[in-house]
């Protein structure tokens, strides 16, 4: 049964996240949490994709590209064999790079081991991803960039008449940037529906929530306004994310709005609401305290 | 004096028309980019994107990491100005073939301040994989798609368009610059549409006795350091650069960083934008007001040499460079 596995998976994105960050006193926990499902039913149901071709434990970086640096890698090695038929899986939020790696360990995509090269000096595992760290393969950390460069794929690969489809995970805070509209107008004009889009909505962005930052909804919409197919799901439903994933929209586009909690799994950590993004802790009385109350969550239900 | 009507029109049909893997991308300036032709005849491979340059640009990005050579056209200022942080992070970083290019560099437009790329070289020439490309007359314009379409990473290329002066009956040659004549008292770089200036000003000053080794640069990154040098060698007095462009960044700076790097003990002018922003006009008047026309050349070698040669506009008006041997050898052209 795939919904077995991909809660097991999901469970396991939220603990690998959990216990990497205490023992690294911080870390991105609420995208653990609000995109744990979404990840899961991609990797384990959604994506028609390859096993993984990359090395188990992640190469060392080997310079940036380059025509005078045939050594440079992809993380796409990650995804399997790139071909007319395989999909292929664009994340665009390169923050969410620790949940991603916990991902592709949870789905044997990567060893274990990976995360303890975990940003470290001369490591790919990095903490902001680039196109050479596992699961990337375009470099997207600054925000808006993944749904353009996954609409130029989405169009070449029709113009080659691939078969596999393109699909970018996105976060809700890049609908701030122009581009994004810019990039929807696009795939509407060209027709791209072999894109399908996903977008973590979870409603936070660095400064705190979206709404006080520079509210966007209605988000719905605004997109289908675009021209674009928009289905609203509960992003931790994973029958309702893997039943919108199945849709093949014929004109334009595919949306998927997964709205999402930001403490979902964890959920001690409102107590830090609005400032969700990246969490740290003030000292080890606080430190413990949060580590009581989400051990409760991750490993006794 | 031999003129081309539009050269990138046809050009870009005969470079691309063959190959499937072109695609021509315009962001509403298709005419103005002339390109048109191409839409109309090949309408498969063009790509309309709007004014859109940040999503263009990524999008490009992809196209090309599917193996696709999208030669985006608009004018310079709108790819650099718009669209940096694309251009770094979605083309340059992955070193993806995707060729921009940039019309309207420099004055030659009379758009003023916000259609004039006074300082997209020292942009480009700055982010690592990028190549830099200028061209200087109709040949180049014609020629320089093979060039851009041979290198392996991003390609910024400066075109003219229009009616475009022919100069050169070789074509573009990537990182070699051009010698147009020899002479051991001064060296004048030049680029772009200045060379046609550098020109005249040998030919003028030619007739003082005034012996000039001039040499057209169009390929600025990377560049020709070795070539340079040796050109240097025997010069006595002094060198000038000219360029279309703000002296800091771009070949003003690039020959500054050579003859201080390799201790080149010779006295520089470098002739270009000073620090400043331009306005609308005519490019005469521009290049007269800029000082990056003839008579500054003239003028900026009357320095060097501490002379005066009363050389006046009339003289310069009179100068003609159709012959095209100024001195050298043609295969030198």
């Amino acid at each position: 049964m795939w919904q077995e596995e991909a809660r097991r998976v999901a469970l396991g994105i939220r603990r690998k996240v959990f216990e990497h960050s205490i023992k690294n006193n911080g870390g991105y926990l609420s995208q653990a949490c609000s995109s744990a499902e979404i990840l899961s039913v991609l990797y384990v149901k959604a994506l028609n994709i390859g096993d993984s071709i990359g090395p188990p434990i992640p190469l060392s970086f080997a310079g940036t590209p380059g025509k005078d640096n045939p050594k440079s890698f992809t993380g796409a090695l990650y995804h399997g064999e790139k071909n007319s038929y395989y999909d292929r899986f664009i994340i665009s939020p390169a923050q969410y790079a620790l949940i991603v790696y916990s991902a592709l360990i949870e789905t044997g995509r990567m060893s274990e081991k990976a995360l303890s090269h975990y940003n470290k000096d001369g490591s790919s595992v990095e903490m902001i991803a680039a196109e050479h760290s596992p699961g990337m393969e375009v470099t997207t950390g600054s925000l808006g960039q993944g749904l353009s460069q996954a609409a130029g794929i989405a169009l070449g690969r029709k113009l080659k008449k691939d078969t596999g489809k393109v699909w970018v995970f996105i976060s809700d805070g890049e609908l701030q940037e122009g581009q994004t509209w810019e990039a929807f107008n696009l795939i509407s004009h060209y027709k791209l529906n072999n894109l399908k889009i996903i977008i973590d909505k979870n409603r936070q962005q660095c400064d705190g929530e979206m709404d006080s930052v520079l509210k966007i909804e209605p988000i719905t919409e605004k997109i289908k306004t675009f021209g674009l197919q928009v289905i609203d799901v509960d992003g931790h439903d994973i029958e309702q994310i893997n039943n919108a994933c199945t849709v093949n929209p014929i004109n334009s586009g595919l949306v998927i709005i997964c709205n999402t909690i930001p403490y979902r799994g964890m959920y001690y950590l409102k107590k830090y609401s609005p400032k969700l993004h990246y969490i740290k802790f003030k000292d080890d009385h606080e430190k413990n305290e949060l580590i009581k109350e989400i051990k409760k969550d991750l490993y006794e239900d | 004096m031999n003129y081309e009507e539009k050269p990138y029109s046809k050009a870009f049909i005969d470079f691309a028309k063959d190959k499937p893997e072109v695609l021509c991308i315009s962001a509403d300036l298709t005419g103005s980019c002339e390109i048109d032709k191409f839409r109309d005849q090949y309408p498969d491979r063009f790509f309309s994107m709007g004014m859109a340059e940040q999503n263009m640009i990524s999008v490009c990005g992809g196209l090309a990491l599917e193996g696709f050579k999208p030669f985006i056209h608009t004018f310079a200022v709108f790819l650099y100005r718009r669209a940096i942080d694309q251009i770094i992070c979605s083309i340059a970083y992955s070193n993806r073939n995707v060729r921009l290019m940039g019309f309207l560099p420099g004055l030659t437009t009379p758009g003023g301040i916000t259609h004039q790329a006074i300082e997209d070289i020292a942009v480009f020439r700055s982010i690592p994989n990028m190549t830099v490309l200028e061209t200087g007359d109709a040949t180049e314009v014609e020629t320089v798609l093979e060039t851009a379409d041979s290198i392996n990473g991003p390609v910024y290329v400066r075109v003219l368009r229009g009616n475009v002066i022919r100069l050169f009956n070789t074509p573009f040659k990537f990182n070699q610059i051009r010698k147009l004549s020899s002479g051991e008292d001064i060296a004048i770089i030049s680029s772009g549409i200045t060379t046609e200036e550098a020109m005249k000003a040998v030919k003028v000053l030619n007739d003082f006795g005034i012996k000039i080794t001039s040499l057209h640069v169009s390929t600025l990154k990377p560049f020709n350091k070795k070539q340079l040098l040796e050109e240097l060698k025997n010069i006595r007095s002094g060198i000038i650069t000219v360029e279309n462009h703000t002296i800091i960044g771009g070949l003003g700076s690039i020959v500054s960083e050579i003859i201080a790097e390799e201790n080149i003990n010779l006295p520089l002018i470098r002739l270009g934008l000073k620090d400043t922003f331009a306005h609308g006009a005519s490019l005469k008047y521009l290049m007269n007001e800029y000082q990056i026309n003839t008579m500054a050349i003239v003028k900026a070698c009357e320095k060097l040499l501490d002379i005066s040669t009363n050389i006046d506009n009339e003289d310069i008006d009179n100068v003609e460079i159709n012959d095209m041997t100024v001195n050298s050898n043609p295969e030198d052209l």
